[in-house]
């Protein structure tokens, strides 16, 4: 049962090669990449190239749409919530680091693909330019990021050019803001600081505990 | 094999042919339209989905599921809870199968910590999983059925399902939401007599499929409702990325828990991936009641040798997750069900996406509900199989 082809392929010369296969396809388009032996492969492209990178993995057979997401890198001004709303707001590091794959922007566009017959899937990510972020759209590629484009938009703000339809769906309609970027306060945490926080204050003398029950 | 897939595929084009020239056909006749709109609270829909569709006579020629009556912000609210924190909210995703929501959070932030749980925790983990599984599925098969106006598989289902949540609730404490996963383990072990007692309800759950196999499945009023309806062809549910007994009734053979290597004790076992060729409505269905079966056979071989051992890591009392991106996806019931988890060092995450199964097996529903009668959307609908929570999280 379980002695399928997956086990014994080399995991490192495998998503290498996925790497390698995608930059003779797309080129200069293709930035960074980041591989993980035996585990997952992130790569980044250029804004421009991003539905080019879907067709060019498509046609190497990575035919399964997994899910299509974003990432807004700033880190969040309000930091977890748990500050006192009487206090002047504490000073917080503002920096922007991207994660694997490099990037340049704050809003990054995030996709997975599959390969449905070596089960190897590959993560894509895209930078979207901050004044205007708008990236194509991958329907004409994979018909099932209709309704993963327009939840981006809606909790991101991110465009998809040539999306037919990018109305909410989960929101009202005239809902201001984008709930999903950093700059989006929780409000139910600014109004009340959450109890729960008490949990990941140290208790004393509980360093030598060998069940790291942390609940 | 290729000349019976010609042949399947010729039926399922020849299906569409027919239904394309019964929409030309009353265009000609210019019939007037109406839109239908069915939900939100509409028993057929299992919570509060809103489906409008645009009809001409009795076909439906658009429409378009409402979702967002149950969002609860998932996504926005991880970022500001503690990694430990985070089960208690995801296990509200996929309600009937509480337990396997909680997996894949706890494996991808294991996988960042560089940590893997003792074979014992392992093993219980999926054998937890399973009753899930079971669970929830046991309860599609009830509904199904209750959806084509028969009555008594619900009885039945709802019946054993209460055996599996005895079970689970034994175990962990809870029927529906056990929050039982722990980063590096689990919170406790077994309770005394959990193993025989799930043996015999093993042995019930396997009566029950039997059951349903010859009430339901060879019935003729159900046969005739689901064969060649919603008919979803392989290429297009990948690229709609359908998951789980949905995308394995279209024919593709690919399951998360043998084709790939996570930490959980499904390659310890002998059990088989069910297929089905035909991508219709009554395969969707098939599929599910052969996995809940062979879910049972799991559970039952699993029993059969838990290694012995804790059942929990070291792991430090404050739990910081390193810096990192980390992707695990599991086969839930419902379909694949995965956390993209971006941590930078902290105690909680910096950004999760949910990837649920349901958002994705319904965001075929325009596509697979084109051309199809009234009556039908009911039982593709429910062939389809969602959970609420599961689409909106």
């Amino acid at each position: 049962m379980s002695t399928d082809a997956v086990a014994e392929i080399p995991g490192d010369t495998l998503r290498q090669g996925i790497v390698d296969d995608l930059r003779s396809a797309i080129g200069e388009a293709l930035l960074d990449s980041h591989v993980k032996p035996g585990d997952d492969v992130w790569v980044r492209v250029r804004t421009d190239a991003w539905r080019a990178t879907g067709q060019a993995l498509r046609a190497m057979g990575f035919e399964y749409f997994c899910f299509l997401s974003a990432i807004d890198w700033m880190p969040s001004p309000f930091g977890k919530g748990e500050d006192d709303p009487t206090a002047p707001a504490p000073e917080r590091d503002d920096t922007i680091v991207q994660g694997y794959a490099g990037g340049e922007t704050r809003l990054q566009v995030l996709a997975r693909v599959v390969h449905p017959v070596t089960h190897v899937g590959v993560n894509l990510k895209c930078d979207v330019p901050d004044p205007e972020p708008v990236v194509e759209s991958w329907i004409p590629v994979f018909a099932g990021a209709n309704w993963h484009e327009r939840e981006t938009h809606e909790m991101f703000g991110i465009g998809f050019a040539g999306h037919p339809d990018l109305r909410n769906m989960y929101l009202p309609s005239d809902f201001e803001g984008h709930p999903l970027r950093k700059d989006f306060p929780l409000l139910a945490r600014m109004v009340k600081p959450w109890p729960g926080i008490v949990d990941v204050e140290p208790l004393p003398g509980g360093s030598d505990d060998e069940e790291g029950d942390a609940e | 094999m290729t000349s019976t897939e010609s042949l399947i595929d010729r039926r399922q084009m020849s299906y569409i042919a027919a239904q394309a020239a019964d929409a030309r056909l009353n265009v000609e006749l210019e019939t007037e339209g109406m839109t239908l709109n069915i939900g939100p609270q509409h028993p057929a829909t299992h919570g509060t989905l809103r489906i409008i569709a645009r009809l001409d006579g009795e076909q439906v020629v658009w429409a378009e599921p409402s979702c967002g009556y149950m969002h609860r912000g998932y996504e926005k609210l991880t970022e500001v809870r503690t990694y430990p924190q985070v089960t208690a909210l995801v296990n509200r995703i996929d309600w009937l199968g509480s337990f396997a929501n909680e997996v894949p959070f706890i494996l991808a932030a294991e996988k960042l910590m560089e940590i893997e749980a003792p074979p014992r925790a392992q093993w219980i983990r999926t054998i937890l999983f399973e009753l899930s599984r079971i669970a929830n599925v046991s309860l599609f098969l009830g509904d199904l059925g209750v959806q084509m106006g028969a009555i008594t598989p619900v009885f039945m289902a709802f019946r054993d399902r209460e055996y599996v949540l005895n079970l689970i609730e034994g175990a962990t404490g809870g029927r529906f939401h056990p929050n039982f996963d722990r980063i590096g383990g689990l919170k406790e072990d077994l309770p005394a007599g959990f193993i025989d007692e799930t043996r015999v309800v093993m042995k019930k759950l396997r009566n029950f499929c039997d059951e349903m196999e010859n009430l339901l499945f060879g019935n003729e009023i159900f046969q005739s409702r689901t064969r060649g309806i919603g008919v979803i062809p392989k290429d297009v549910a990948l690229q709609y990325g359908l998951s789980g007994a949905n995308l394995r009734a279209s024919g593709v053979d690919w399951d998360l828990r043998r084709d790939q290597t996570l930490p959980m004790a499904w390659n310890k076992v002998d059990w088989k991936v069910w297929t089905h060729p035909d991508g219709d409505s009554f395969a969707r269905c098939w599929v599910r009641l052969q996995e809940v079966r062979e879910s049972t056979l799991i559970v039952d071989q699993l029993l059969d040798n838990i290694p012995s051992g804790p059942v929990m890591a070291k792991v430090p009392r404050i739990i910081k997750v390193p810096e990192g991106e980390a992707w695990v996806s599991t086969e839930n019931p419902l379909g694949e069900m995965g956390y993209y988890v971006v941590s930078k060092g902290d105690l909680g995450p910096f950004r999760t996406k949910i990837r649920s199964a349901s958002f994705n097996n319904i965001s075929i529903v325009p596509w697979v509900l084109k051309g199809v009668y009234v009556p039908d959307i009911i039982t593709i609908l429910a062939s389809l199989y969602f959970i609420l929570g599961d689409i909106d999280r």
